[in-house]
């Protein structure tokens, strides 16, 4: 952050540093220099001090030279013609006795990141290679992918690369590590480090000499390679057994890892290890560390994904202690509903129960909803807790309840007469409005055995009337309303009628307006066709088969095993699965784009792509990672993600002449018809909609000129989206230019077109509609 | 492999920061701090992504300890390595505060210089660390005995100066080269860990022992070092040795420096340890417990006059009468819309406060003699009283420290320094319980 003054501040510093007299004194000269490492670390721009710092780097004092480095690499990249200086102390430092000095030179050298640093470089790494100081070397190794990043379009030089090979078999064991390292980074476009049956056993021979960290990475560089024969595979596996129960969480987890990879098509192999992992997994759960409870808490849902009953009998340990932040608490509860079985049932309830009335309201919510998921399995026990839970007159307690209610009817019919019972009894109304959309459905469904249903949608209806309620509850509302009128008609057509006036006639969400239109037309049809429409089941118990335990296959999960992706929100994972696909572009899209592109123009570009479209190349859509990339192995939700990461905005704004110019450059990329907006629509409408979905109007001829024409653009991502729309008589001809290309933004804009025009259309009809009513 | 690894303080100044591959820019620490600034209570903070940036964090002494990254590492990898780089920096600095950041940040520097080489962790060991750092920890505050007397293990006011020296393990483990002050100490600490549900029978639901022995070494160097644990030690449900009241534990983990070769038939660990802290072993007792509880409550609840609710809480201290349990906190979440409280407490030095925005009232005695009973009354006024508001009372949850106490009774029998260890050294053993969740059904 900027401090006041920081100018003198870095003038009083320059000042200081190029005092003689300080320079003299070893102390004072270090803490000065210490005072600008201070300065940079808090935010303030010390670089003017470059100069001065490479002077000072050229000292006995190894602290001094530390930090004088460490400034050095921040500050290379924007002073590269006063880092060149310090280049030739460095190279004097890599020729020191002291082997510490070389390598921090070294280190510090190929940290400096700046461009034509190659040809000073090479030969001290190269020197450093073959260093006796097993130190060097370490560095020396990841100095080579550092010097590799730096010119990442330069040949690969194999006289390295060879020598990095050799040196896997160096006997200091992070040297080892390193070179692994060095060469997955290296061989980056050619698949990485090759793991041979030799090197693959080199490395399992030296695990014990590695401390944990390498060994964990080990363990994951050896998931590439497969073993040959089974024997050789378990001679693999009983070598790394030990390493299961390591007490290092992340050595047991990337033991397991690879356990799961290798025994994929030996089931009672993995089941054992899983089985055996069982006790670090806990362990990890038990821990000070709140944050490795929590990676360990995640971890164990994805192994309960495939053995659901492994940690039944270990249930106690998923009690919440009452010191747990919310985030653990709520992972431990979804853990603790799927461990119920007969035995532990009453003790899990007795738990759950208690943390119902937990201060934070959303850890209260959570295990209501918990209980009312063991209530589709043990429903007595649990409504009778879910109902005691209603007269503690709470809101957020209320809702919850009710909400689970809702859910357990619906998977439990024999459950329905005693929720109705509590439901009847029950005077406290939900003020939330998940919370008032379940206690709507349940009065709409099961008005029959809830008699006081019709008073009670008497009174929520009068309420909506007097305050605005979200959208969704109207509509439940309404729903609610029409359905009770088919059971209950005599004490309910009051409330219906000035339900489905108010609605029609005052109601702003078109949503809404549209649904109460739909119903007053459906009874106008008369009762039985009504009832033909709405009734539906009442509850769904085979869905509770469905989303209850299902033992999924280990393949489905191992592949996030042990990495990020279990411990991420959801809606951070799918955000990242959205970029990844709009950052690839998958072929896929080009086949679901294909039938809009029928009546094309016949440029070369589109006729290549229908060519290409048509190509059974179209199936790659599942996009399968490459094994070693475990960027692109984060999560694998579906393609759906697609639309929601499309997004369009009309800035920055583009003037006429910078369009006029695109506009000449570009080839039309598609041209479609689409349904005209009516007649009478003004232009200053049209151009407001679609303002409203970020396609600016740039230009359009006056209304009633035929033909009409008007100029649009958008912008989606890194792409520009200019559009032409030609109106004559009945037919709105609509042609696209795209700069650059990006099928996925071209689909995303033509729908929201579509969908604008739609929606002008019938702002019109409904207004006739409304008119006439 | 890590991108950046930067120390925040809980205000969001930056206290450390290195870059080690340049792929990433300062900007980062601003976005981390606003997104986990801005996360609610119940969303795992964990992880957290910001374009193609994960940031992977921990909190320890009030900081935040965090390394991004672009690729999909192992997580239990970096929150240990974070961890363990939280550890070394309280090792090397004596201990771990805003304080103690800034005025060792040259020292960190160094630190993660070593530890870490264009993103890939190279060591994290004090053996090998100690022979590379060259600068000097800055201690926090002058070490002084005097301080030994009040402030105890773990910040506990204890009284026990005497037996246990308390702030001397928390000092900087290389500060004092050459210096006179710079004694050869080390301390052996069993630490238990209590989790305890009590249903509202009084019967006990759940009951989980979390155990370590940790060692704090400030011996320069130190050969081969034994520690001999209870003969009658048993590990697992089926091996029970002996007809006596065995010592059992359900299972236990070690270091993988702990040589064992004497432990199945002397239970005698042998390990080398280097400079600093680290845990050697690690252990776990569930549901069986060999002593009684240390704390039995005898609540009862009632409905007094319209709106108020009383509440007379029995508390009985089970220890044996010698020892004594320090900062015992009991917390009581009271109904929703209580107003105001009155209490009567038995002595000066308790206190209790309502707590209206956690609904709970807090009752707090600093020291409690084993084979006491302590009781108080509150009274909470709560307008809109109703007979289910009651439902609202409970669980009670206490806080407590033990010290000189194991629940599961292990010992330390001896602790012996190999007759080739050089110089004169303080041996100390130290025992400490305390509660990790004493949880109380009403």
């Amino acid at each position: 952050m900027p401090y006041f003054g920081s100018e003198e501040t870095v003038k009083e510093l320059k000042r200081a540093l190029s005092n003689p007299n300080v320079q003299a004194d070893r102390l004072r000269y270090r803490d000065y220099i210490s005072k600008v490492i201070r300065y940079m670390t808090q935010g303030l721009d010390v670089s003017a001090l470059f100069m001065e710092m490479v002077k000072a780097s050229a000292t006995v004092d190894i602290v001094q030279k530390k930090l004088v480095y460490l400034y050095m690499c921040t500050y290379a990249s924007v002073k590269p013609e006063l880092a060149l200086l310090a280049i030739n102390t460095l190279r004097k430092d890599c020729a020191d006795p002291n082997p510490m000095v070389r390598g921090l030179a070294l280190r510090n050298m190929c940290n400096l990141r700046m461009p034509g640093l190659t040809e000073y470089l090479e030969q001290p790494l190269v020197a450093g290679l073959r260093d006796k100081a097993s130190y060097v070397r370490r560095v020396a190794v990841l100095g080579c992918a550092k010097m590799h990043s730096l010119q990442p379009s330069t040949e690969i030089d194999s006289s390295i690369v060879n020598e990095l090979y050799a040196l896997l078999r160096d006997p200091d064991p992070v040297v080892v590590v390193n070179c692994l390292r060095a060469l997955e980074e290296i061989l980056k476009d050619e698949g990485g480090v090759v793991i041979n049956k030799p090197i693959a056993h080199h490395l399992l021979n030296r695990m014990k000499d590695l401390d944990s960290w390498s060994q964990s990475e080990v363990l994951t560089f050896l998931l590439r390679y497969i073993p040959r024969s089974d024997e050789e595979l378990f001679d693999v596996l009983s070598l790394l057994d030990a390493f299961l129960q390591s007490p290092h969480a992340h050595v047991a987890m990337a033991t397991l890892c690879l356990f799961l990879h290798y025994a994929s098509s030996h089931t009672a192999v993995q089941n054992d290890a899983l089985q055996r992992s069982t006790a670090p997994l806990l362990a990890s759960c038990g821990t000070t560390s709140r944050e490795l409870r929590f990676a360990g808490l995640c971890h164990i849902r994805q192994v309960m994904r495939s053995q659901p009953s492994l940690f039944a009998s270990h249930y106690k340990r998923f009690f919440c202690s009452y010191s747990e932040p919310g985030y653990i608490k709520l992972h431990k509860m979804e853990i603790l509903v799927e461990l119920v079985n007969d035995e532990n049932v009453a003790l899990v309830l007795e738990e759950l129960r208690s943390y119902c009335t937990d201060v934070s309201p959303e850890l209260a919510q959570a295990a209501i909803t918990a209980i009312g998921r063991i209530a589709r399995t043990y429903t007595e026990k649990c409504l009778e807790i879910l109902t005691g839970l209603l007269s503690l007159k709470q809101d957020h307690i209320t809702s919850a309840v009710i909400q689970a209610f809702k859910d357990l009817v619906w998977f439990c019919p024999q459950s329905t007469a005693s929720v109705c019972n509590a439901i009847e009894s029950c005077t406290d109304r939900p003020q939330d409005s998940e919370g008032k959309r379940a206690l709507l459905w349940l009065l709409g469904e099961h008005s029959e055995g809830i008699s006081s249903a019709p008073y009670v949608l008497e009174e929520l209806c009068a309420d909506e009337l007097k305050t605005e309620w979200s959208p969704g509850v109207k509509l439940e509302l309404l729903t609610a309303a029409v359905k009770m009128f088919l059971s209950r008609p005599a004490e309910t057509q009051d409330t219906l009628g000035r339900l489905l006036h108010h609605c029609i006639e005052e109601e702003s969400d078109m949503c809404v307006r549209d649904r109460a239109l739909f119903y007053y037309r459906l009874l106008q049809r008369g009762i039985q066709e009504t009832k033909r429409v709405l009734s539906g089941p009442k509850s769904d118990p085979s869905l509770s088969m469905l989303t209850g335990r299902q033992e999924e296959p280990v393949i489905r999960w191992v592949s996030d095993f042990n990495t990020l992706a279990p411990l991420m929100n959801k809606h951070d994972s799918m955000l990242k699965e959205s970029e990844r696909l709009l950052a690839t572009q998958p072929m896929g899209v080009f086949s679901a784009l294909a039938p809009l592109m029928d009546n094309g123009t016949s440029s070369p570009l589109q006729t290549e792509r229908q060519r290409r479209a048509s190509e059974p190349v179209v199936t790659t859509t599942e996009n399968e990672p490459p094994p070693g990339d475990t960027d692109t192995t984060l999560s694998s939700h579906g393609k759906e993600d697609e639309e929601e990461a499309f997004c369009l905005s009309a800035s920055p704004p583009l003037s006429h002449e910078e369009f006029e110019k695109l506009w000449v450059e570009l080839q039309t990329l598609h041209t479609q018809n689409l349904l005209a907006p009516c007649a009478q629509t003004a232009p200053e409408t049209l151009q407001a909609i679609l303002q409203m979905v970020h396609i600016q109007t740039l230009a359009f001829t006056p209304a009633h000129t035929l033909p009409w024409r008007a100029f649009l653009y958008t912008r989606s991502a890194a792409t520009i989206i200019l559009t032409e729309i030609l109106q004559e008589e009945d037919t709105v001809q609509v042609s696209v230019k795209q700069y650059p290309e990006n099928k996925l933004a071209l689909r995303g804009f033509l729908s929201t077109l579509q969908s604008a025009f739609q929606t002008l259309n019938a702002e019109n009809t409904c207004e006739n509609v409304a008119l006439s009513f | 492999m890590i991108s950046q690894i930067f120390i925040l303080s809980s205000k969001g100044d930056h206290l450390i920061y290195k870059d080690f591959r340049g792929e990433g820019n300062k900007d980062s620490i601003n976005v981390f701090y606003e997104m986990v600034t801005a996360l609610s209570g119940d969303q795992p903070p964990v992880v957290m992504t910001h374009k193609d940036l994960h940031f992977i964090h921990v909190k320890q002494g009030g900081l935040y300890w965090v390394a991004s990254t672009k690729t999909n590492p192992s997580p239990f990898t970096l929150i240990e390595f974070l961890n363990r780089f939280a550890g070394l920096t309280k090792d090397y600095c004596g201990s771990l505060s805003e304080k103690s950041v800034r005025m060792n940040f040259a020292l960190i520097y160094e630190l993660l210089d070593e530890m870490v080489d264009y993103g890939y962790i190279q060591t994290a060991s004090t053996d090998i660390l100690k022979n590379f750092i060259q600068t000097e920890a800055v201690s926090s505050k002058p070490f002084s005995l005097f301080d030994l007397s009040n402030v105890g293990l773990f910040g506990a006011e204890t009284q026990q100066s005497k037996v246990a020296p308390s702030v001397a393990a928390s000092r900087p483990i290389m500060s004092n080269r050459g210096e006179q002050g710079g004694k050869n100490e080390i301390f052996v600490d069993v630490i238990e860990r209590l989790s305890v549900v009590i249903g509202s029978n009084g019967v006990i639901m759940k009951s989980d022992i979390q155990g370590e022995i940790r060692i704090k070494c400030f011996l320069p160097t130190c050969s081969e070092m034994r520690i001999g644990l209870n003969e009658e030690l048993s590990i697992g449900k089926s091996q029970l040795k002996g007809y006596s009241s065995a010592v059992r534990i359900d299972e236990c983990r070690f270091h993988q420096a702990v040589k064992l070769d004497e432990f199945d038939n002397f239970r005698i660990l042998k390990v080398c340890p280097s400079q600093g802290e680290q845990t050697v072993m690690q252990y776990q007792l569930c549901d069986e417990l060999p002593c009684a509880l240390p704390f039995q409550l005898f609540p009862s609840v009632e409905k007094d006059y319209v709106n108020r609710v009383l509440i007379f809480l029995k508390l009985r201290c089970d220890l044996p009468p010698k020892s004594t349990a320090l900062n015992v906190s009991i917390t009581v979440p009271v109904p929703k819309g209580s107003v105001s409280m009155s209490q009567e407490l038995s002595s000066p030095d308790q206190t209790a406060e309502l707590q209206t925005k956690n609904k709970a009232l807090l009752w707090e005695i600093p020291r409690f003699p084993g084979g006491a009973q302590l009781s108080a009354l509150f009274k909470v006024d709560v307008p809109g009283l109703s007979s289910a508001s009651l439902l609202e009372v409970g669980p009670v949850s206490m806080s407590f420290e033990l010290p000189k106490q194991t629940c599961t009774g292990l010992q330390i029998r001896f602790l012996r320094l190999s007759p080739t260890q050089t110089g004169l050294s303080h041996r100390w053993v130290r025992y400490v319980s305390h509660s990790d969740s004493y949880t109380i059904r009403i």
